[in-house]
């Protein structure tokens, strides 16, 4: 599977995980190219945060709305619960703070789409293991000394911290590297070997509605505001 | 309210189009009630049958309604000739585009160089105080007398992107798109205090004589000059300056340990004010340079956003700052941007890598072209068929 191709299987399963007519922030966007399918395939309202100026204008250019910034600093702008979806695609292994990006995510988006090269396949354990240098793959593709990806980190790596951080992962799916994808199950298996990406779909577990005297509004618990 | 019309004139020696207002009764944000004026304005390109692709470009500070074509004043291309024109970014052959003199400009439009028809002598400084809000009144009247109920855009830079900002809050309504360029909410004390000086040149060149200049046809011009040097290193940067300038000399090899323009830079800025004074009125100058100084959202823009009394969640916004603007910078560029995000709204924003300063967006960028033209015309694919 080539880059593109691998490219657009992430984007359409992406897709496949988002309501019709959804309001979406596509973090780290580059040039637009899932939103502006999101918005053909499905009607999405969407928005995009890109960091290349370069990437951020190609986008603007056709149409999309997005600005220029940084996932790291400037995610402080968008209020609460402003977005059904949050997409952060192939961006946090590139995080500085990932774990305060993925707070970010759930805080300004009901759900969050999660997506980012597993570092437990098996043959990236086997090149460690063979030639004992940082491994380079289809999907980590960098010398480690100029790689952008600062975050090395495997399924079970990302399936504790949603444990830890009271995050349900309502779906996970897996695309090996030929291609082929399967549901993640919970608990011990083998995807952590086999999977050399895996796509998360995430929501808050204390997301439930406490009612206040008000009777038109519900508030929930992370100080969002519905209906 | 009732829709405005006015008659539209033909003016021959301005090349552009007149639109006389009369026994109207537009109460300025001073609280003066201006019953007669005229609008000094050009179109270029047609308007289409649906009316939806107008767009209206504001002028910056000392700019005019020639923002393409030849300027018959100055015999020179239009402002903004570069972006606006046949097949062009903003391109006449598919855009109706409007560009009207600001009230309180010196280009045709009711300000303080125009006779008063009340008094009939010009106005002086018997004009009353505008402010940024005024000309978008003004502007409006100029668009329902077009009869165009939605402008497809909006488009500014400087003075130029905050009467853009102040459409979108006055009449969310009438306007698709807008395009704001090196603007901000408010504007700066530092701002504030070279406008001052500016005009303190101006004031205390005698032959000001307190506005009443145009009596005598004795203008301050000197004042005036000074002024506009000033103002242009604001619209510069010190890396442009040092590109374009360094230390090099004025027709000579050695210092001349004199004071005149040794330096090519003195030069340059003594041209920029020799030639202002012969296209610019002075009372003009300290008339609109007051309105920007009174330009202030910061506090009111989000309230504004978000309880507008009319809707306006179908903006979309283009907001585009220069890395080297010093005088409206990215970072007051940015909380408009952020505001706009706070409410979900359309916005988009880029910052554009270049030396040359505030005066960027009239300069040869070609990033800004795409951009622009890109915004534009996606967006304006998006509406349907164009008949």
């Amino acid at each position: 599977m080539n880059k593109m191709q691998s490219i657009r299987k992430d984007w359409n399963l992406i897709e496949s995980l988002i309501s019709r007519g959804a309001k979406v922030l596509d973090i780290g966007c580059g040039e637009g190219g899932l939103i502006k399918q999101l918005e053909e395939n499905i009607q999405a309202n969407t928005r995009g945060i890109e960091l290349s100026p370069d990437l951020a204008r190609k986008a603007i250019a056709d149409g999309l709305s997005v600005v220029q910034g940084n996932a790291e600093k400037d995610l402080d702008q968008y209020s609460n619960q402003s977005f059904d979806y949050v997409i952060l695609s192939q961006t946090l292994q590139a995080m500085v703070k990932p774990r305060d990006v993925l707070l970010e995510l759930l805080r300004i988006g009901g759900k969050a789409i999660v997506s980012f090269p597993n570092f437990g396949h098996w043959k990236i354990r086997l090149q460690l293991l063979l030639t004992g240098k940082t491994p380079i793959t289809e999907g980590l593709p960098y010398v480690w000394y100029e790689t952008p990806n600062i975050h090395f980190f495997t399924i079970k790596d990302f399936q504790d911290l949603c444990k830890q951080s009271n995050i349900i992962i309502e779906k996970s799916i897996a695309l090996t590297s030929k291609g082929r994808q399967f549901e993640i199950p919970q608990g011990i298996s083998g995807a952590n070997l086999f999977t050399s990406e895996a796509i998360f779909l995430l929501s808050y577990k204390n997301f439930t509605p406490i009612k206040l005297q008000s009777k038109q509004k519900t508030f929930v618990s992370n100080s969002a505001l519905v209906n | 309210m009732g829709k405005t019309t006015a008659q539209i004139q033909k003016n021959a020696s301005l090349e552009c189009d007149i639109a006389v207002f009369s026994n109207m009764d537009c109460k300025l944000d001073s609280g003066f009630n201006l019953k007669d004026f005229q609008i000094a304005f050009k179109t270029f390109g047609n308007l289409n049958a649906n009316k939806d692709n107008a767009i209206l470009i504001c002028h910056a500070l000392t700019g005019d309604q020639y923002v393409s074509e030849t300027n018959p004043i100055t015999k020179k291309d239009g402002w903004w000739s570069r972006m606006v024109g046949v097949n062009k970014p903003i391109d006449t052959n598919k855009y109706y585009v409007i560009c009207s003199n600001v009230i309180g400009g010196c280009a045709g439009t009711t300000g303080p160089k125009e006779i008063n028809f009340q008094t009939n002598v010009p106005y002086g400084r018997e004009f009353p105080a505008v402010t940024v809000r005024d000309m978008v009144k003004i502007q409006n009247y100029l668009i329902e007398t077009l009869s165009i109920e939605k402008l497809f855009a909006v488009v500014g830079g400087s003075m130029g992107a905050m009467q853009a900002l102040q459409w979108t809050i006055n009449y969310p309504q009438k306007i698709q798109n807008v395009i704001h360029i090196a603007g901000a909410l408010k504007h700066s004390a530092q701002n504030i205090a070279f406008h001052e000086v500016g005009r303190q040149a101006i004031m205390n060149d005698p032959n000001w004589n307190k506005g009443g200049y145009n009596k005598n046809n004795i203008i301050p011009e000197r004042g005036l000059a000074v002024a506009r040097m000033i103002a242009h290193i604001t619209y510069l940067s010190d890396d442009a300056m040092h590109r374009k300038f360094g230390r090099k000399l004025q027709s000579r090899d050695i210092i001349s340990f004199g004071f005149d323009a040794d330096f090519q830079i003195e030069s340059y800025l003594r041209y920029q004010g020799r030639s202002f004074v012969e296209r610019f009125d002075a009372n003009s100058y300290l008339y609109l340079t007051r309105a920007m100084d009174y330009f202030d959202l910061e506090k009111k823009f989000s309230t504004a956003i978000e309880f507008s009394p009319i809707p306006n969640q179908h903006i979309r916004y283009l907001i585009i700052s220069f890395t080297s603007d010093w005088l409206f910078p990215t970072s007051e560029n940015k909380k408009i941007v952020k505001t706009l995000n706070y409410f979900t709204r359309n916005v988009s924003f880029t910052e554009i890598e270049t030396d040359k300063g505030h005066d960027s967006f009239l300069l040869d960028e070609p990033e800004l072209d795409s951009i622009i033209k890109g915004f534009l015309d996606n967006n304006y694919n998006k509406i349907g068929s164009h008949e």
